[in-house]
């Protein structure tokens, strides 16, 4: 059975076939025939965004919190140009999504035609794959592939360019269980024999512990499920990536919390001293291994991953496993468990015993006092006050996002969505836009510096128009906090720009909107206004004015190993002293 | 060919070649990527050498299936082993990307290079370049009273000892094809 169709018609059968409901784009004229078909449908909403950028990190929120393929729309030239950073994020992150893009028509294209650009060539190297659809009889078969792309494997952005006569042509539909999926085929299932030698490994260990990070969110619920499972029955200690948080319960009781250059110190400790480190889904990304050269000397290293190329990149592995991680994770079970469920029981209580040790540490102890807000405060406060809600986190990027890591709970996979790889300022607005899209009845929280909120605020007019109840909690010290921090720890003290001058008033501007504002400033107020926030049925900007020259501490400073941390003070002054004998 | 299922990123199944037997010393190697002959494959395979800072030495490329639409890539790389490695797993990661052959270390292998010389001169100097090409087994193309272009076939290293040979006889210009190469054997 063959159906003909527009192009237009097809990409909003394919997105239909494809189970989706929520694309998030703008329009253009490259892109009109399928806005026009948009318009003459009601299965998939539409959300309109502010700018193109929004429209990428609203997709990358929207799958980040569902474990489904976010879609994003944009016309072509500046449309697509504008997306290459949320591109950019997913592919950094591996979140799948699939972006569509207009083009000038087929005829047109190396003319320098209006608002053309190489958008395929331009989005090459911030894509898992990207694809210019010349062909209507083929653009289904395409859509449907970059969707089996995008979710298979390591996720990720997948691009697909349309030129406009292609959009307008006829063609013959393809079916999703028609289109040739077998051009990419990772393989899901970990080798046997590895499995066995790590299990036999666990069994051994004295002092091991678990490293995972996002690759368990994006295996899928189940696979949390495996890990809490494999966590509790062996009593090893787990610590994350910031990627990873959710996928073991901060509330369970071998959580070490976040590891990494601003990680906790026990977490930090305990991968510096295991005898055996089980990566599960993580990258020994840069901010999570310090120093390489004096990363974790003396362990066997295990590293479960879907992409060979993560193996052996950065750190070699004594027991490299290919493939996904709800699938390994089964299988390690099913071995460890057919082994008489063994492990070295003293050895690990001991283990313990030293990691609560570390944990006296405390290292992240502040204190309020006075009259101003320290930010760390602020997020134990809103954590204290909404752990209890169905609650979902964004971020921006800084401070306030390692903050945020380090004093917030995350009991469950899904629930925190922040820019990793990237590090984009400008990721939570519309990131929360597109978390609050697919779960309306859910408190949205996106947690900000005043800096980072600015660069895609425009996204407030989305969340107004489609009824969005986010609550923007912005950290406001009126600097950029991280640039000022290493400012002050690496050169000298001189603030270099790093300051935010002329501020709007975000009450003001929140009303500007037609959203509430709140604004805090006394410790004392906190509690009531973070409690009017949650309550108020709409989207609101929470201004909380915060104490300007707070460090973010535990920090591994560049090129230190995990056990040189700097601890800092809850006062500015002393981490100086501390950061300067270091570095300097 | 019919469509391929291939285990991206690893030359076996086994996650036991990826076992890390690393030294610092930089070696070269030959690759041998297939890929589907569709637009933007090449530039996807060069712009992650260049993105990723890997070296080319040499690079050829050619449909070798025009039924399947298949081409065959050879790159001729260097780096450590460590870097080896990941070059071929990203390049395992390309949608488009069949297989990746590395033909320094899958048993032995040959490769061959073809080259053009144009030499210029005149007397004694022509002279003893029309005998070394014939010692060298290079076949003249094209000849006026002035020059000769030399055709020459063989490994790199070959065809950079006849052009040193060139040189003081008068080399004017070389064009290089980059490497092909192939493994022995039946397989």
């Amino acid at each position: 059975m063959t159906r003909q169709m527009t192009g237009a018609k097809m990409v909003v059968q394919a997105l239909k076939d494809q189970g989706v409901d929520t694309v998030f784009g703008y329009p253009g004229g490259a892109v009109l025939p399928i806005y026009d078909e948009i318009f003459q449908q009601n299965d998939i909403r539409h959300i309109l965004v502010r700018h193109e950028q929004g429209a990428v990190h609203a997709a990358e929120g929207y799958a980040r919190s569902t474990g489904k393929v976010g879609v994003a729309l944009v016309t072509s030239g500046p449309g697509a140009t504008n997306a290459v950073t949320g591109l950019t994020d997913a592919l950094l992150d591996s979140i799948p999504i699939v972006v569509l893009t207009g083009q000038v028509p087929t005829f047109m294209i190396g003319s320098d035609a209006f608002q053309e650009a190489d958008t395929v060539g331009i989005t090459r190297p911030c894509t898992k794959h990207n694809w210019l659809a010349k062909d209507t009889d083929t653009l289904s078969e395409t859509l449907h592939q970059a969707f089996h792309v995008a979710r298979s494997g390591r996720p990720g952005p997948v691009l697909i360019d349309i030129p406009k006569d292609v959009q307008f042509a006829n063609g013959k539909y393809t079916a999703p269980e028609k289109s040739d999926t077998s051009i990419y085929a990772p393989e899901t299932k970990g080798d046997i024999t590895a499995i066995n030698e790590l299990v036999e490994a666990m069994e051994k260990a004295e002092r091991p512990v678990f490293y995972t990070g996002g690759g368990v969110i994006n295996s899928g619920p189940k696979a949390s499920k495996l890990l809490r499972e494999l966590v509790d029955a062996t009593g090893i200690p787990i610590t994350s990536t910031l990627m990873g948080l959710g996928a073991y319960p901060a509330s369970g009781e071998n959580w070490l919390g976040m590891l990494g250059m601003h990680g906790l110190y026990e977490a930090n400790m305990a991968m510096h001293d295991c005898d055996l480190m089980i990566n599960i889904g993580a990258r020994f990304d840069d901010r999570i291994t310090g120093l390489i050269s004096a990363f974790s000397p003396g362990s066997k290293k295990a590293h479960i991953d879907i992409d060979p190329s993560s193996i052996n990149k950065v750190i070699k592995a004594d027991i490299p496993i290919v493939g996904d991680v709800e699938s390994v994770l089964t299988d390690i079970l099913k071995v460890w468990k057919a082994r008489g469920r063994t492990v070295n029981r003293e050895a690990i209580a001991k283990w313990q015993s030293q990691i609560s040790d570390w944990r006296k540490v405390e290292c992240l102890k502040y204190t309020q006092e006075g009259k101003t807000i320290k930010p760390q405060y602020a997020l134990e406060r809103l954590e204290a006050l909404t752990k209890d809600h169905d609650r979902y986190i964004t971020t921006e990027v800084g401070q306030h996002q390692m903050w945020a890591a380090q004093y917030l709970g995350f009991e469950d996979p899904n629930r925190w969505m922040t820019s990793g790889g990237l590090g984009t300022m400008g990721y939570g607005v519309p990131a929360s836009v597109g978390v609050q899209v697919a779960h309306p009845e859910s408190l949205v929280i996106n947690v900000a510096g005043e800096a980072s909120w600015l660069m895609n605020m425009q996204e407030m007019g989305t969340a107004v128009q489609f009824r969005l109840p986010v609550k923007q909690f912005i950290l406001n010290n009126e600097r950029l906090g991280m640039v000022r921090q290493w400012q002050e720890l690496l050169h000298g003290e001189r603030y270099s720009h790093s300051w935010s001058e002329a501020l709007p008033d975000f009450v003001k501007l929140a009303e500007a909107f037609g959203a509430k504002g709140i604004i805090c400033s006394d410790p004392d107020d906190l509690d009531e206004a973070i409690i009017e926030m949650i309550n108020y049925d709409g989207p609101v900007i929470f201004d909380c004015l915060v104490e300007k020259h707070e460090n973010c501490f535990p920090m591994i400073p560049s090129g230190k190993p995990h056990n040189e941390m700097l601890l800092g003070e809850a006062s500015t002054q002393g981490a100086i002293e501390a950061g300067g004998a270091v570095l300097v | 060919m019919a469509a391929l299922k291939i285990k991206k990123g690893s030359t076996s199944h086994s996650a036991y070649n990826l076992r890390p037997n690393f030294s610092d010393e930089v070696e070269t190697h030959t690759l041998a990527v297939l890929v589907d002959n569709e637009p933007g494959v090449l530039a996807r395979v060069i712009g992650l050498f260049s993105g990723r800072g890997y070296n080319i030495e040499s690079l050829t490329v050619a449909e070798v299936d025009h039924t399947g639409h298949l081409s065959r890539i050879t790159i001729v790389t260097t780096g450590t082993p460590q870097v080896i490695e990941q070059i071929k797993a990203q390049l395992g990661r390309i949608v488009p990307v069949h297989d990746v052959h590395d033909l320094t270390v899958e048993g032995a292998s040959v490769e061959r290079e073809l080259a053009l010389f144009k030499v210029a001169g005149s007397g004694e100097k022509r002279v003893e370049a029309l005998r070394l090409a014939d010692i060298f087994r290079a076949n003249a193309v094209d000849s006026t009273l002035e020059s000769f272009v030399f055709e020459l076939t063989g490994t790199p290293s070959k065809i950079d000892a006849f052009a040193d040979l060139m040189r003081p006889l008068g080399l004017i210009e070389v064009a290089r094809t980059g490497v092909a190469a192939l493994s022995r054997g039946a397989e």
